[in-house]
């Protein structure tokens, strides 16, 4: 069953230096229960397209120029801001990158969780209290009682991480958006956060988005993957078919940049060059400058989106040559 | 799931609970400022004395501020301090009196509960205003934002000073008291102005911190965002500002009080006792030293009080 239906998202920015097309067409579909990646570098629009999906990119300098985000049904593009408000945290729920900054630090860590169900569930601030230290034990943070009433400045990332967890699920949403959930952590919490999310998604059926720079976490936690790069999907598939037979020569490259633990010798590669400026795009393909299957044809027209299998795409004009071998 | 060693280990288990909050890092801080500690002890021995010292005074000597001793009017009625009216020492008018016989002392005290009470109404008014009308402005922004704060710049280059003069002429009132309320509004009224940009300036630089967003995905509806999450993010300014504008609206109403504007007898303020004693300047020089000495210290004091706690709220501020 569809949970999420992105179609033809475009949002774009006003800027100084022009109109900004952060997220340029972006279609995809989420399963209930399924796990999905969201790959690329920084600024390719992996962010902003998860911002769309709940109304909440800044505005002014942003606007959702164009597309429909499906929901259960409901496009939440053309719901009141009333309305969105209700499926925010209630249904669609979020974690973002930087525990450190996305707790309010006037805030008792129990009042900002009371919050959310006091908002959505109607609670009192009694069951509201309980359903904190509840939800506090079950992201595992130890002697959650004496604990809810500190302020974040007195948990380390990784708890302040947890608490978001728990603020994100505690109104058990349909679909969970994990930005960046670890970039932000040292590589032993990361696993553990990592963990959490996949053992809570298993307990409570959760969709799951979750973007991140991170091929292995993509890897262990997903079921579809999409590439993103300069606002476009530039490749997407099953996550085992990705890793094992990438269509396009940017998910190449994004592989072979991975480091190799078995292969100790030799210089670690690296995709040659920096991402485009978004705002001032040539007509050809984004990648055609770094992308080592250039031809003339790529800086001439912009590459078809090519059907490899019914579930896998690829942006490119050589998609089928790529995906070949 | 494993709990994390680090906090286990490092710190024991009370000491996590406990911590120290902001609030009282900024009281040890405040407390090791000597000047700030003695503007604390003075504003709180004034206030005390203002608010209790009228009524001690009637209750041991039985006269009132405004008590006007009988007798012949043509005869001199101003004592110096400590001397009764034959010229001995005497403990009844430790200040002296005015030229009508009312004893200094209990004029100057209640002087001081009028000129406190206007400072720290005035102060209110422009916390509840000011505050709002940042904050809203600032977390609306765009063409909201602009509108909001180009009224505030067009409240701004009004000369304020004739702005009050004009309103209490304008409106002036037969009774004293009528008189009072009518300062408030005229200094409450232009005194939210900055304390307007500084909160949007503040709300302006926290709207864009993570929590906002993550407030928002949560579902949080405007007006609480901007009075629960970042209204109390701004508290440290605020107060700072707000110690400080009450000795500003102080000076404005002696000022006002002293061109007869302000506060009218029987009542008295600071401003107005002095504008009394300059009269009697040469031959009665008590009528003007008192009132004008205690307002200097209370007004000293509050501005070390302010700076105090600036350092204290923003140690990244402090200057070595």
């Amino acid at each position: 069953m569809i949970l999420l239906e992105v179609k033809d998202l475009r949002t774009y920015f006003e800027t100084d230096d022009g109109l900004v097309k952060a997220v340029d067409g972006i279609s995809f579909q989420l399963q209930r229960g399924e796990t999905l990646g969201i790959v690329g570098e920084s600024g390719s629009g992996k962010s902003v397209t998860n911002l769309s999906i709940l109304r909440l990119v800044p505005d002014p300098p942003g606007k959702i120029a164009g597309g429909e985000v499906i929901f259960n049904g409901q496009d939440i593009l053309l719901l009141p801001s009333d309305a969105v408000r209700k499926i925010r945290g209630r249904r669609i729920a979020m974690i973002f990158q930087d525990p450190m900054t996305s707790l309010n630090p006037f805030m008792k860590i129990s009042r900002q969780l009371m919050e959310m169900t006091q908002l959505h569930l109607g609670h009192t601030k009694a069951q509201a209290y309980e359903h904190a230290v509840k939800m506090l034990e079950t992201v595992g943070i130890p002697d959650a009682r004496t604990r809810a009433d500190s302020y974040p400045h007195e948990f380390s990332g990784g708890m302040r991480q947890r608490v978001m967890i728990a603020m994100a699920l505690s109104c058990e949403p349909e679909l969970l958006i994990a930005d960046e959930p670890t970039t932000a952590l040292d590589v032993t919490i990361q696993a553990q956060i990592l963990e959490l999310i996949k053992k809570l998604k298993q307990e409570t059926g959760t969709s799951v988005i979750l973007i991140t720079h991170d091929l292995g976490i993509v890897a262990g936690m997903t079921d579809h993957v999409i590439v993103m790069y300069a606002g476009k999907i530039f490749e997407q598939a099953k996550t085992k078919e990705l890793f094992a037979r990438p269509g396009n020569p940017y998910t190449k490259g994004l592989l072979r940049s991975v480091p190799d633990p078995t292969a100790e010798q030799g210089k670690l590669y690296q995709i040659p060059g920096l991402p485009p400026d978004v705002a001032h795009l040539k007509p050809g393909c984004p990648f055609a400058e770094r992308c080592e299957r250039a031809e003339e044809i790529c800086r001439r027209e912009f590459p078809p989106f090519v059907e490899l299998t019914p579930d896998h795409h690829s942006l490119c004009h050589f998609a089928n040559e790529v995906y070949g071998g | 799931m494993q709990p994390e060693p680090e906090i286990q280990t490092e710190l024991g288990h009370d000491e996590f609970i406990k911590g120290t909050s902001l609030w009282r890092d900024a009281w040890r801080r405040l407390l090791k400022n000597k000047l700030a500690v003695f503007g604390l002890v003075v504003v709180i021995l004034i206030t005390l004395a203002s608010i209790t010292g009228p009524t001690i005074i009637k209750r041991t000597f039985g006269f009132t501020p405004d008590y006007i001793p009988t007798g012949d009017m043509k005869l001199v009625r101003s004592f110096p301090p400590f001397k009764g009216p034959d010229g001995e020492f005497s403990w009844t008018h430790p200040m002296g009196t005015d030229n009508a016989g009312r004893d200094q002392l209990a004029r100057v005290l209640q002087g001081g509960q009028i000129s406190l009470f206007v400072g720290v109404i005035a102060t209110l008014v422009s916390l509840i205003i000011g505050v709002s009308y940042g904050a809203i402005s600032g977390y609306v922004g765009g063409r909201v934002d602009n509108l909001m704060m180009r009224i505030v710049d067009v409240l701004y280059s009004l000369p304020y000073v004739i702005l009050v003069i004009v309103l209490l002429s304008m409106f002036r009132s037969q009774t004293p008291r009528g008189q009072l309320i009518l300062l408030f509004v005229a200094l409450g009224s232009v005194s939210w102005l900055t304390m307007a940009r500084i909160v949007r300036g503040q709300v302006l630089s926290l709207k864009n911190q993570e929590f906002v967003l993550a407030a928002r995905a949560t579902g949080v509806s405007a007006p609480r965002i901007i009075f629960r999450h970042l209204v109390p993010n701004t508290l440290g300014p605020v107060i700072v500002y707000a110690t400080l504008t009450i000795p500003q609206i102080m000076l404005t109403e002696a000022f006002l009080s002293f061109l007869g504007l302000g506060v009218q007898a029987p009542l008295a303020s600071w401003g107005s006792l002095a504008a009394d004693g300059i009269q009697n300047i040469a031959i009665f020089p008590w009528q003007l030293i008192f009132p004008g000495v205690t307002m200097a210290l209370t007004l000293f004091s509050l501005n070390f009080l302010g700076d105090g706690l600036r350092d204290a709220l923003d140690p990244q501020m402090r200057t070595i």
